[in-house]
């Protein structure tokens, strides 16, 4: 992908940073962000991860002086939004979709955005054709489908050329193709050197595209770690065992000092690749198995566990008037069954 | 940040957006249109009025009857320059490209008052005009006194009600808000304040009673209005820019 105009402050990557330090919003009594410290480093992608209202979006706000912080700081290349000259050619942002009047065309939409940060009317052209909405660029955004929204304020961002990007849920409603297209603009975004800030509800979407995570719940750092020590630490191994002589089999280990859990509906867990020691152990003791199975815990499970605590509007707690009562997928224990149906923060 | 490229970014904006057109549109039609019906039904009834009445006649006043109408599609567009922003959800992406909140609206308010200003006095000239070619023998000159100061008020009064209506956009946040106080206000609640006896001393210092003396030529009998013309502009330049600390203190404090 070529980005083609470039201005000359912004071609060095070094130290194109968002830094966080404390950064902290109230509301009234709720505390919206509480005291988040981590650093977004360029060249790889950031994944900006939690649950509906955890404070990622009040965060990205933050980020771009929208919204003021309680307390704290938030920096970019060691300045407050506020001191960068012509901003959209140092941070480009997509916020929520449909940031913009309707009744404007999209290349005025974005001609509007380019004079005001000094960026010549030909780069309009340009990310229009990256994000391929030439064909309709003199048309009102009303009529635009969700999809071409996202690719709107994706151009947006893209303007200025800058060095950090910040995507809030740009695959939020998007088509598989569309899904698609964001990831590989992302990663093609990193490889290049800038920095990459995307923020998701989803860990799935992470695992595909995100170098290094940030999981926040109710506002408050949980893990600021890369991916790949993400899964390692994350997707939890155990042996799945049901037995009509549960007593019998629960001594056995004990005996054999093999820690087990009690998962409910007479089901047993056992941590590790374990499957073998134990099938041995109860042969051993002669003990009926109805079930030894090795499991793995997804990813979307650990960050399920992750911030389970943190998780403020519990489906089971409260479910909003006429919304249809949603049954666990399977395989998944009922007390997780939080997810796709919290109510947006 | 360049003052002069946020300028020009908020030309683009107000030209490209359909609302600029019709509400200025609108503002000129009914103001003559109106002006001109009210003119003209004034001049087949000058022989019928009082002897009082025929004396303190004003027709530069008359033909500007229209800009009690007019002025409400001054206001509509003052409201959506600002209010659009808040109900769009572009105030976001404008306030990430222009951090700087006192730049962003002061050079929004410049181009659109700028705009504004100029629709305005071409309004009040051809309401003039064209108001005293319907009104024949009753006419008044551009050259009579007062009447420059007169036609060239109703221009500045104009513009002044929708640099007013820019500011209080600005406080509230919302067009629909905005529009819901402003319209009622200066088409009912204003002239209910300024003829009612009781209220009537209060009345004439509300902006669009205050401003609307900058037209008047001939005063009428018994006048007891404690400032002139270019007195009671003030007043309502001061209502002005209330309104406009007000919007700006808003858009600095609020989270966008």
């Amino acid at each position: 992908m070529s980005l083609g105009w470039q201005r000359a402050s912004s071609r060095s990557s070094v130290g194109a940073m968002i830094e966080l330090e404390g950064l902290t919003k109230r509301y009234g009594e709720k505390v919206a962000v509480n005291n988040l410290s981590f650093t977004v480093r360029p060249g790889i992608i950031t994944g900006f991860l939690g649950p509906n209202g955890a404070g990622k979006s009040t965060t990205m706000r933050m980020v771009l002086g929208l919204d003021r912080p309680t307390a704290g700081d938030v920096r970019i290349d060691g300045k407050h939004y506020e001191q960068l000259k012509d901003p959209l050619t140092y941070i480009g942002a997509l916020l929520e979709a449909k940031a913009w009047h309707g009744g404007r065309s999209a290349y005025n939409h974005l001609l509007c955005l380019a004079q005001s940060n000094g960026i010549p009317a030909s780069r309009v052209r340009e990310v229009l054709d990256t994000v391929g909405l030439s064909a309709v660029a003199k048309k009102k955004t009303k009529g635009f489908s969700l999809g071409m929204g996202q690719r709107l304020g994706i151009a947006g961002a893209l303007l200025g050329d800058p060095r950090i990007l910040m995507f809030d849920e740009p695959v939020n409603g998007l088509d598989p193709e569309g899904i698609h297209w964001i990831r590989n603009l992302m990663k093609t975004l990193a490889s290049q050197g800038r920095t990459v800030f995307v923020s998701s509800h989803l860990m799935s979407e992470m695992a595909l595209t995100a170098d290094h995570l940030v999981v926040i719940g109710q506002g408050r750092l949980l893990a600021d770690t890369s991916m790949a020590e993400f899964i390692a630490e994350n997707s939890r191994s155990y042996v799945r065992i049901r037995t009509p002589q549960r007593e019998q089999l629960l001594d056995a280990l004990h005996g054999a000092g093999v820690a087990v859990v009690e998962a409910g509906d007479g089901v047993l867990e056992v941590d590790g690749d374990k499957s073998e020691a134990v099938g041995e152990l109860a042969a051993r003791q002669q003990i009926v198995l109805h079930e030894l199975s090795p499991q793995r815990a997804s990813l979307e499970e650990a960050f399920m566990q992750l911030t389970a605590e943190s998780v403020e509007y519990h489906a089971h707690d409260g479910q909003p008037p006429g919304a249809v009562p949603q049954q666990p997928p399977p395989g998944q224990p009922p007390r997780q069954q939080w997810g796709s149906d919290w109510k947006r923060g | 940040m360049a003052a002069a490229q946020v300028v020009r970014s908020e030309w683009t904006k107000i030209r490209s957006v359909a609302s600029t057109v019709w509400t200025l549109g609108l503002a000129v039609v009914v103001t003559i249109a109106l002006g001109m019906l009210i003119s003209a039904l004034s001049k087949n009834e000058f022989g019928d009025m009082s002897r009082r009445d025929q004396l303190s006649f004003d027709p530069t006043f008359i033909s500007f009857a229209g800009t009690s109408l007019g002025q409400l599609a001054m206001i509509v567009f003052g409201v959506l320059v600002v209010g659009n922003e808040y109900s769009s959800g572009m105030i976001r992406t404008s306030l990430a490209a222009v951090p700087k909140r006192g730049t962003f609206l002061f050079s929004k308010i410049a181009v659109a008052t700028a705009l504004a200003l100029v629709v305005a006095m071409v309004t009040s000239f051809a309401t003039f005009f064209l108001g005293q070619a319907m009104l024949g023998d009753l006419k008044a000159s551009i050259g009579d006194p007062g009447v420059l100061r007169a036609v060239f008020g109703g221009g500045l009064y104009m513009t002044l009600i929708a640099m007013f209506s820019m500011g209080v956009a600005a406080m509230l946040r919302s067009p629909m808000l905005s529009l819901g106080i402003l319209m009622p206000f200066f088409f009912l609640i204003s002239n209910i304040l300024g003829n009612v006896p009781a209220t009537e001393k209060v009345g004439r210092f509300l902006p669009d009673q205050a401003g609307s003396k900058i037209m008047q030529v001939v005063a009428p009998i018994d006048d007891d209005v404690p400032y002139g013309p270019w007195g009671g502009l003030g007043i309502m330049a001061l209502w002005v820019i209330a309104a406009l600390v007000g919007g700006y203190a808003v858009l600095k404090k609020r989270d966008a």
